[in-house]
C-alpha cells in the first residue's frame, strides 16, 4: 500500500473517533439528573461546596467548551473520578481491564481453534453428513442465547459434575506478582503449575461461552471462501501437477482460504466485547464488563462513558488494522 | 349470421397467472421443507403471543407460596395443571413463558420494523442523492458501527433507565444503520441502471425514481436481512432484561425469567432452563425461516 492510501485511511479516522467521542459524551451530558448530586449521594453539602464542585467537574461550562475538556481528557487517560469507587476512573479500568483482555483472547483462540479445522472439513467433504452437522451446529451457535448457555454450563459441568469452579479467575493466585496482567502467562512465568491449572480451569467455561457463537460465524465464512479457493484454477493445477491432497490443501488453499476468516475475526472481535460484558455477568468474571454491568444499578456515569468510549476506539482501531492487514496478505486489494 | 366466435369451441387462452420472480422465489422457498417448518413454528409464536391470555394456564401474576420452586409435572412433587413448574413466587412458569413471548416478539419486531423503515430512507436518500447527504449518513453510520452494540443499548439504558420503551429506542437507535448500509449499497448500483436514467431523462421526480423505480428492486435483500436482524435483536433484548436493564419485574421477559431463575439454578433449574429453550427455539427458527428466505429470494447474499 502506498503511503498516501495509508494517510488516506489513517485521516478516514479521525471523523469516525470524534464522532463516536461525541455521542459517548453526549450519552453523559444528556442523563437525567444533576451529576453533582450522584457524586454526593448520601452526603451533606453546602450549597458553595456544591457550585466548587460543580465547577471541577466543568459543569458550568457551556456544552462545546464541556466537550472539549472531555475530548482533551480522555486523550490523556483522564475519564474523571468514579461516582462509586470514589478514585480515577482510569485506574479502575486499568485494574479490570487484564481479566477482559485474557478472557477476549482466550474465546478468540477457541474460535478459531474451533472454527477453521471445522471450516475446512465440512468445505472438504462438502454435502457429507460432516458437512451438514457442522451447517447445523453452525446454525444452533449463532441462535444460543450466550447467558443462557453459560448457565447450562454451570449446570453441567459445575454443579452436576464439580468438574469446574464456576466463578472467579484463579484460586492461589494470589502472591502471583503481576507482570503482564494475563494470569495464564503470570503464573507460568511465576513457575506455579497449580495456579495455572487453576487459571485454566476458571477459563474454560467462560472462554468457551463466549468464542462459541463467534466460532459458528467463523465456521460459515472458511467453508464458502474454502470452497470458493478450492474451484480455482491455480488449485486444479496444483492437483494436475500431482501433489498430495494435503500439500494442496494446507500449502496453497488454505493460505487464501483464510483471507476472509481473519477479516471477519477482526470485526467480531466487537461483538465479543460487547459479549463479554454478558459472559462475566454469568461466571462472577472480574472483568471490564462485570464492572459496567454493576455500574448501571450505581448510576456509575464516568465509569460506563470511559468503557463505551474505550471499547468503541479498541472497535475502530481493530478495523483499521484489519483493513491494513487486508491489503498486506491479499495484494490484490487496493485502498 | 354468423355464430358468435364465444360459441366456438376453441381452446380460448386463459389468462395464465403470471410468473413473476417473487412467485418464483416463493415456489422455492415452499419447496425448502426446513424453512417451511422452521416458518410454522414462528408463526406459532406469534400466535401464542397474540393470544396469551387465552393459552397461559394461568395467571402469570398470580403468587401462590405453597408453590414455591414446584418443579416440573413429571418430576417428583410436580403436578400436571403446572407442566413446567413454578418460579420462586410460586408463579406458573409455563403462563410466564407464554406471556414472555409478547416482550420479545413484538418488541422485536416493532424494533426491527421501525429501524428497517428509517434505514430504507435514509439509504436510498444516501445512495441517490450522493453529495452531502451522503457524507453525512454515511459517517453517521460509520460512527455508529463503531459502538459494540450491546454496549452501546447498555449505555443507553443506563441513561434513559429501565423499560419497554427505552429498550425499543436502545435497540432501534442502532439497528438502522443495518438495512441503511445495504440500501444505499444496492441504490449506488441501481442508480445507473438503464431504466432509472430513463426515468430521470423523462423528468421524474426524484422520490418518484426512489420510491417506484428502485425500491421495489431491493426489498428482497432488505427482507431477508431484516429477518436475519430480527433473531439478533431478540437476543439483545433478552440480553439486557437478564442484565436487569429491560423490561421489569413482574412483567415476564424470556431474558428476566432466565435471570430469576439463575439464582435457583441448583435447587430449581428448570426455570432458567425453560424459559432460555424457549429464546432458542424462537431464534432459530427464525434463522432457518431466513436462511430459506435468502436460498430463495436473494441468492447473491448466500456468502
Amino acid at each position: 500500500m502506498s503511503f498516501s492510501a495509508f494517510a488516506g485511511r489513517l485521516l478516514h479516522l479521525v471523523p469516525v473517533l470524534l464522532g463516536v467521542s461525541l455521542i459517548t459524551f453526549l450519552m453523559l451530558a444528556a442523563t437525567p439528573g444533576d451529576p453533582v448530586d450522584i457524586m454526593l449521594g448520601d452526603q451533606q453539602a453546602s450549597e458553595a461546596q456544591r457550585l466548587t464542585l460543580r465547577h471541577d467537574m466543568g459543569l458550568d461550562l457551556p456544552l462545546p467548551q464541556r466537550f472539549g475538556r472531555f475530548l482533551k481528557n480522555a486523550v490523556t487517560g483522564d475519564f474523571g473520578t468514579s461516582y462509586f469507587h470514589r478514585r480515577p476512573v482510569a485506574q479502575v479500568i486499568a485494574e479490570r481491564l487484564p481479566a477482559t483482555i485474557e478472557l477476549t483472547l482466550v474465546a478468540l483462540i477457541v474460535a478459531l481453534a474451533v472454527a477453521i479445522p471445522l471450516g475446512v472439513l465440512a468445505a472438504v467433504e462438502k454435502d457429507s453428513w460432516l458437512d451438514r452437522a457442522a451447517t447445523v451446529t453452525s446454525l444452533f451457535g449463532v441462535s444460543l442465547p450466550g447467558f443462557w448457555f453459560g448457565l447450562l454450563l454451570i449446570l453441567f459441568f459445575g454443579v452436576t459434575l464439580h468438574l469446574l469452579p464456576v466463578s472467579g479467575r484463579s484460586d492461589g493466585a494470589i502472591g502471583i506478582p503481576t507482570v503482564t496482567g494475563l494470569l495464564l502467562i503470570d503464573t507460568l512465568l511465576a513457575g506455579n503449575p497449580q495456579a495455572f491449572r487453576s487459571t485454566v480451569a476458571h477459563l474454560a467455561m467462560p472462554a468457551l461461552t463466549l468464542g462459541l457463537p463467534m466460532a459458528a460465524v467463523l465456521m460459515r465464512v472458511t467453508r464458502a471462501s474454502m470452497l470458493e479457493v478450492l474451484r480455482q484454477d491455480y488449485v486444479t493445477f496444483a492437483e494436475a501437477k500431482g501433489l498430495t491432497p494435503m500439500r494442496v490443501l494446507f500449502r496453497h488453499a488454505l493460505k487464501n482460504a483464510l483471507i476472509p476468516t481473519v477479516t471477519v475475526a477482526a470485526l467480531e472481535v466487537g461483538s465479543l466485547l460487547g459479549g463479554s460484558m454478558i459472559v462475566e455477568t454469568v461466571f462472577g468474571w472480574p472483568g471490564l464488563g462485570r464492572v459496567v454491568v454493576d455500574s448501571i444499578s450505581t448510576r456509575d456515569f464516568p465509569l460506563i462513558q470511559a468503557a463505551i468510549l474505550l471499547y468503541a476506539v479498541t472497535y475502530v482501531l481493530l478495523n483499521f488494522v484489519a483493513d491494513l492487514l487486508y491489503t498486506v496478505v491479499n495484494p490484490r486489494v487496493r485502498l | 349470421m354468423s355464430a358468435p366466435i364465444a360459441n366456438l369451441d376453441l381452446p380460448m387462452e386463459s389468462p395464465a397467472p403470471r410468473d413473476t420472480p417473487f412467485r418464483r422465489s416463493l415456489r422455492v422457498f415452499l419447496r425448502n421443507r426446513f424453512a417451511v417448518g422452521a416458518a410454522v413454528v414462528v408463526l406459532a409464536f406469534v400466535l401464542i403471543a397474540v393470544f396469551a391470555p387465552w393459552l397461559a394456564p394461568h395467571d402469570p401474576y398470580d403468587t401462590d407460596l405453597l408453590r414455591r420452586l414446584q418443579p416440573p409435572a413429571w418430576l417428583e412433587g410436580g403436578e400436571w395443571s403446572y407442566v413446567l413448574g413454578c418460579d420462586a413466587l410460586g408463579r406458573d412458569l409455563l403462563s410466564r413463558i407464554v406471556f414472555g413471548s409478547r416482550v420479545s416478539i413484538f418488541l422485536g419486531a416493532s424494533v426491527i420494523v421501525f429501524a428497517t423503515g428509517i434505514g430504507i430512507v435514509a439509504g436510498l436518500l444516501a445512495g441517490y442523492l450522493r453529495g452531502w447527504v451522503d457524507a453525512v449518513i454515511s459517517r453517521l453510520v460509520d460512527i455508529l458501527l463503531a459502538f459494540p452494540y450491546l454496549l452501546f443499548a447498555i449505555g443507553l439504558m443506563a441513561m434513559m433507565g429501565p423499560g419497554l420503551l427505552n429498550i425499543f429506542l436502545a435497540l432501534a437507535f442502532k439497528e438502522w444503520v443495518i438495512p441503511c448500509r445495504l440500501v444505499r449499497g444496492e441504490t449506488l448500483a441501481l442508480r445507473e441502471v438503464e431504466y432509472v436514467e430513463a426515468a430521470r431523462a423523462v423528468g421524474a421526480p426524484s422520490w418518484y425514481i426512489m420510491g417506484r423505480e428502485i425500491l421495489p428492486n431491493i426489498l428482497s435483500p432488505v427482507i431477508v436481512v431484516s429477518t436475519i436482524r430480527l433473531a439478533h435483536v431478540i437476543i439483545l433484548e433478552a440480553s439486557l432484561s437478564f442484565l436487569g436493564i429491560g423490561v421489569q419485574p413482574p412483567t415476564a421477559s424470556w431474558g428476566s425469567l432466565v435471570a430469576d431463575g439463575r439464582s435457583f439454578i441448583v435447587d430449581a433449574w428448570w426455570i432458567s432452563t425453560f424459559s432460555g429453550l424457549a429464546i432458542l427455539v424462537l431464534v432459530l427458527a427464525i434463522n432457518v425461516t431466513s436462511q430459506g428466505l435468502r436460498d430463495a429470494f436473494d441468492p447473491r447474499l448466500q456468502a
